[in-house]
């Protein structure tokens, strides 16, 4: 099945409405794995049982990272390649990229507060993720300011990229500036520093989440495009009045 | 499951954490079940998609 095949809404309700079941059944499977694995998952020797913050704190952060360059791409697919489906899946990831990222903020926040003293800190790290969520709303506002969806799409996927600076910037950031944030301990040249007694439910979790993500994304995409047909008998009702 | 002095932290993070995806599932559903119903009315009202429309038909019956 080929993008251009995908690029047919019908087609790709259909698809998708077969997926979906399967896709939920797989999100609950991987969830109930991991929190199986959180509960026997040792404390950490330094942080004792906040560890387990981690375990929803990473993939949430993840994630919240991962929706931006997902919407970066399928920006250059609006822009670049008039994808019709481009725009769909860019709007349609905007709210849940935001949810993940509020996420990652509170949990930090909460497990901040234990372990630093503080739920707060104006460092790069921090300060780049809280920049990154209002980013999203930033995104959610200019798609509902605009009401052509083309133009909202055009308009959408400028502000995307110009945010996607944002991206390299939350990654290295603990590398760059000296942060009150540890550095990377997963995702590092010369591999993870974390024990495998946590790191695996942490992989496990990052995949329950990722698969929820998917879930949610494909879910929101399939709603965006019944709003469009809506959107369009609507119009077609108003011109159907207008003429005599 | 022990989870020592700092219990609260952790518990309401994992609340937290349950309460925003349910909101993004609540979200989803309800608009889903919005929108079908709006393109349910417009059904009976016997208007279509042009993707929709057997061939020939009009848009608006």
């Amino acid at each position: 099945m080929s993008l251009i095949e995908l690029a047919n809404p019908s087609r790709f309700l259909a698809l998708t409405g077969r997926a979906l079941p399967w896709l939920s059944a797989a999100t609950v499977l991987a969830f109930a794995f991991g929190i199986s694995q959180i509960y026997f998952a040792p404390d950490d020797y330094q942080q004792g049982a906040t560890v387990k913050i981690m375990f929803i704190h990473v993939p949430a952060a993840w994630l919240g990272v991962f929706a931006w360059v997902l919407m970066s791409v399928a920006a250059l697919g609006t822009l670049v390649w008039r994808h019709p489906l481009a725009d769909v899946a860019a709007k349609a990831a905007a709210p849940i990229g935001a949810a993940f990222t509020l996420m990652c903020l509170v949990t930090g926040s909460l497990w901040g507060r234990p372990m630093w003293g503080t739920y707060w800190v104006w460092d790069a790290r921090l300060t780049s993720v809280l920049v990154l969520f209002l980013m999203y709303l930033g995104v959610i506002a200019l798609w509902r300011t605009i009401d052509d969806p083309a133009q909202a799409a055009r308009a959408a996927a400028v502000l995307t990229l110009v945010g996607a600076i944002n991206i390299p910037i939350i990654k290295f950031s603990v590398d760059w500036w000296n942060t009150l944030h540890q550095p990377a301990s997963v995702l590092r040249l010369g591999g993870s520093t974390i024990h495998p007694a946590i790191l695996e439910p942490l992989i496990v979790m990052a995949v329950a989440f990722t698969l929820l993500f998917l879930t949610l994304h494909l879910a929101a995409m399939r709603n965006e495009i019944m709003r469009r047909r809506v959107r369009t008998l609507m119009m077609l009702q108003a011109g159907a009045r207008i003429r005599p | 499951m022990n989870l020592g002095p700092h219990a609260t932290f952790i518990v309401t993070a994992y609340a937290a954490a349950i309460a925003i995806i349910a909101g993004l599932v609540a979200w989803i559903v309800l608009d889903r079940r919005h929108l079908m119903r709006m393109l349910d009315d417009f059904e009976r009202q016997g208007m279509t998609r042009r993707s929709g429309r057997v061939e020939g038909e009009e848009v608006l019956k």
